[in-house]
């Protein structure tokens, strides 16, 4: 073969150029180790921008009773006890330094009237907690590192597609990834490696997600042999956009309702009253998203499906200020001026809790050499994810892969990369191009996307998931004989084939982790088992590729020390509580 | 409303290319990059456009439609009803496929802005009112709508004497800092050259973000390196101060 490839060799290579990745590289580069990104889409495209409300972080600049046990203790109770506590202490302790970290270097926040970072309140925080940018969080926190990488010494490769990990006997030795511009390869040799590919919200039709959501690092470090844990978690964010149909699944921030905004079903009744009498509209995702869905049910939904909300009251001087990214994408996009009237709204797939299962301080996964953060990585959300708490994800873990990837780095010589395994792999990612016949990628898509749908989604039961597995497994047999027409250079067919080998292979895990759990818990509904059982929630579902296809096996969730567990004990917030004893 | 409109998209490479027409069945409040999207799952797999969100946040999907420059993801269908809706890409950058384009020539030069120099460690006192100027900038997405309009950069192909509008607003965002130390006005008036803006506000036109890339961003520049270097008052105090 006459491939032309070109050879690369680094300290630390990150795999995904989001905040998590990029937060990553800057932690390796900065202490002078030989970094590279490699990312899908140019540089500050990437699913981070898309975040809207703000980043959690206990700074208690407009509660002063907030602090880190009660971010702590917000964070597990919504993750209903299956999240591992080190990371969310971990979390919840370091994510206040991550975002002034942030200010330091550029990132230009919403002010209180004393001039410090605002806050604004948003579902389950006990207090004001998230840090914002208007309703532009995601994007002044990806442009500010895109700006700090640009000051340090970090090979950026845009606009690339990983295809394989590769071994050097266990450990992690690098990947081989395509250029989209031309279909060129390149071979990554590297001494550690950090997945931060985000997650595979794409699986599904109805979405927030941006076309990168396609899960690759995590089916990627999957083969290669990692583990994925809580796969079943996969979140529905209660406000997307309705209508027009090209629009549906867009992301309506809950930024709407942290700043005043309320929903009602077609009766005109305020039905999170009934569903969370005391955190009503902002209650967690999980309750509030479950909501909306019932009252569709029960024949009380909008006429596009949903539910109305409505934020009129506060004026148009304060949502054209406040939330003006939404009063401009409602404007443009369904012709509704949030200002003058309700609109609809319903549950949309937002984020994929479950990942790769790593360590807490260091994001190792199963495989040496090979870390994971951010949306990819499985343990800090456990059942249901926190707003804002995403963004404090990719900045805490981020930075801490970044350094356990340097760690490993110092410690190790550089691997090598078996190059007849380089060669298959150049065959395979080719192949679809020289087939005459074969699957349409588009079509795969959507077959997949129906599938989720009607057997993972946010109303589940054992039957319609054994149904449904049968259905990926079979949809993941054909996914091997996709065609692509046309050229290398450029192809979105050809590029659509290996995102769909990626989601029907997390597809398969999420309905495998969903068929394991027997109970409703979180972001897992299951109308067979509509109860939250004690026993269910001592364990995560682990998940292991092997010859013989997915293997699953419970792990116990690591158990609170005592110091940390009479935090629940409290009645109430810590910080509430604190204040309370102090009165 | 008709059933089916018609798109006129170019396909092409840096070889040279023409437009090609492709028929689609309208839905209701569909956008252009709908449009694409049928096209590349019924038509044309190998169709290239570059997006990412969908939802005007990430600028990714830039091209002319019409001979305006807009985002794909952000202009509707239903505004072109009865014509035929031409699709190129953004004419000042070199094309690599279709509607994808070579923007690179910008990411280098956002890498030769000198960083935020902050006078104080982190955590800032900032009053609101002194940053809605700069938040203002910091609301660019990277679209280069900006870039691509410039009659300077456009018409004139003076990459190698002006940076365009989306640099300057990046530098005024910087320059324009409470807590910035760093001097980039000899930046401004070399390299940079932000003397060549001739204020015709084509960028600001056409901003999706609604920046006042000129009024709020540029003509300041201007007067800062004014002040400066072409201030003979200014200049001779400059003098004897020294």
């Amino acid at each position: 073969m006459s491939e032309d490839i070109a050879y690369h060799e680094y300290d630390v290579l990150v795999i995904g150029a989001g905040g998590a990745g990029l937060r990553a590289a800057i932690e390796a580069a900065e202490n002078g180790l030989k970094t590279a990104v490699l990312g899908k889409s140019l540089l500050g495209k990437a699913h981070t921008v898309m975040a809207e409300g703000g980043v959690a972080a206990a700074l208690g600049n407009v509660d002063p009773q907030d602090g880190w046990e009660t971010h702590f203790y917000d964070t597990c109770r919504s993750a209903h006890f299956i999240n591992d506590y080190r990371m969310a202490e971990i979390h919840a302790k370091e994510a206040p330094d991550r975002v002034l970290e942030l200010e330091y270097w550029g990132a230009v926040f919403d002010r209180t009237p004393e001039g410090k970072i605002m806050q604004r309140p948003f579902g389950a925080h006990s207090f004001r907690r998230l840090a914002h940018v208007g309703d532009r969080t995601g994007k002044e926190i990806i442009r500010t590192l895109e700006q700090k990488i640009m000051t340090l010494n970090v090979d950026v490769y845009q606009e690339i597609t990983a295809t394989k990990l590769f071994k050097d006997q266990e450990r992690i030795a690098g990947c081989i990834a395509y250029y989209r511009e031309d279909g060129r390869f390149a071979v990554f040799t590297a001494k550690a490696v950090v997945i931060a590919t985000g997650g595979w919200g794409k699986a599904y039709k109805v979405t927030s997600n941006s076309w990168e959501s396609t899960g690759d690092g995590a089916a990627l470090a999957f083969r290669a042999g990692a583990e994925l844990a809580d796969m079943e978690m996969v979140q529905f964010h209660p406000t997307g956009m309705t209508w027009p149909p090209g629009a549906r699944g867009i992301l309506v921030t809950e930024g709407v309702r942290g700043e005043g905004g309320f929903l009602c079903n077609s009766e005109g009744e305020r039905f999170m009253e009934k569903y969370d009498p005391v955190r009503k509209d902002l209650s967690s995702r999980d309750v509030v998203a479950r909501g909306i869905y019932k009252e569709v049910k029960a024949g009380r939904g909008t006429p596009h499906g949903g539910a109305w909300l409505d934020i009129t009251h506060k004026g148009a001087a304060f949502i054209k200020h406040k939330l003006p990214g939404m009063y401009e994408q409602l404007l443009s996009l369904a012709d509704v001026d949030i200002t003058k009237s309700r609109f609809e709204v319903a549950p949309t797939i937002h984020y994929t809790m479950g990942g790769l299962r790593v360590d807490p301080y260091t994001g190792a996964t199963s495989v040496p050499g090979l870390f994971a953060a951010g949306e990819c990585a499985a343990g800090l959300h456990g059942a249901n994810r926190l707003g804002g708490n995403s963004l404090s994800d990719i900045l805490v873990f981020g930075r801490r892969a970044g350094a356990g990837a340097m760690e490993y780095a110092k410690d190790t010589k550089m691997p090598k990369i078996d190059d007849t395994e380089v060669q298959a792999e150049v065959e395979r990612v080719l192949a679809p191009l020289s087939r005459t016949e074969g699957e349409n990628p588009y079509k795969l898509h959507e077959d997949l996307q129906e599938i989720m749908a009607a057997h993972a989604g946010i109303e589940r039961n054992g039957q319609s998931l054994e149904e449904g597995l049968g259905r990926i497994q079979e949809l993941r047999e054909r996914t091997e004989h996709q065609m692509a027409k046309g050229s290398r250079q450029f192809n979105p067919g050809w590029h659509g084939v290996f995102d769909v080998q990626n989601m029907v292979l997390l597809g398969e895990a999420i309905i495998r982790g969903a068929i394991e759990r027997k109970e409703s818990r979180g972001a897992q509904w299951r109308t067979d088992f509509p109860d939250e059982l004690e026993n269910q929630g001592k364990v995560n579902y682990v998940q292991r590729l092997t010859d013989h296809g997915i293997e699953l096996h419970p792990e116990p969730v690591p158990e609170m020390p005592e110091e940390l567990a009479r935090l629940f004990k409290l009645g109430m917030a810590p910080g509430l509580a604190n204040s309370a004893r102090k009165e | 409303m008709p059933d089916e409109i018609t798109l006129s998209v170019y396909r092409g490479d840096k070889s040279g290319g023409q437009e090609v027409e492709y028929k689609v069945p309208i839905q209701t409040g569909m956008v252009v990059l709908d449009a694409l999207h049928f096209i590349q799952a019924h038509d044309a797999p190998d169709l290239a456009v570059r997006w990412n969100c969908k939802a005007a946040h990430c600028g990714s999907c830039s091209a002319e439609i019409n001979g305006s420059p807009k985002l794909l993801c952000k202009t509707r269908v239903d505004d072109y009803v009865g014509e035929v809706i031409h699709i190129r890409p953004m004419h000042s950058f070199p094309v690599i496929k279709d509607l994808v384009t070579d923007v690179s020539w910008n990411y280098e030069k956002l890498r030769q802005v000198p960083a935020f120099q902050p006078a104080i460690k982190a955590p800032f006192t900032l009053q609101q009112r002194d940053v809605d100027r700069i938040q203002e900038f910091r609301n660019c997405i990277e679209c280069f709508l900006c870039q691509n309009i410039c009659h300077v950069l456009r018409d004139h192909d003076a990459k190698d004497r002006y940076w365009g509008p989306r640099l300057m607003i990046r530098i005024a965002e910087l320059e324009m800092h409470p807590l910035d130390t760093g001097d980039r006005l000899d930046l401004l008036k070399g390299a940079a050259g932000v003397g060549m803006c001739n204020i015709t506000k084509c960028c600001t036109v056409v901003c999706p973000q609604g920046i006042d890339i000129t009024d709020n961003g540029i003509i300041p520049l201007k007067e800062r390196v004014a002040d400066v270097y072409w201030d003979p008052l200014g200049g001779l105090v400059r003098k004897l101060h020294k």
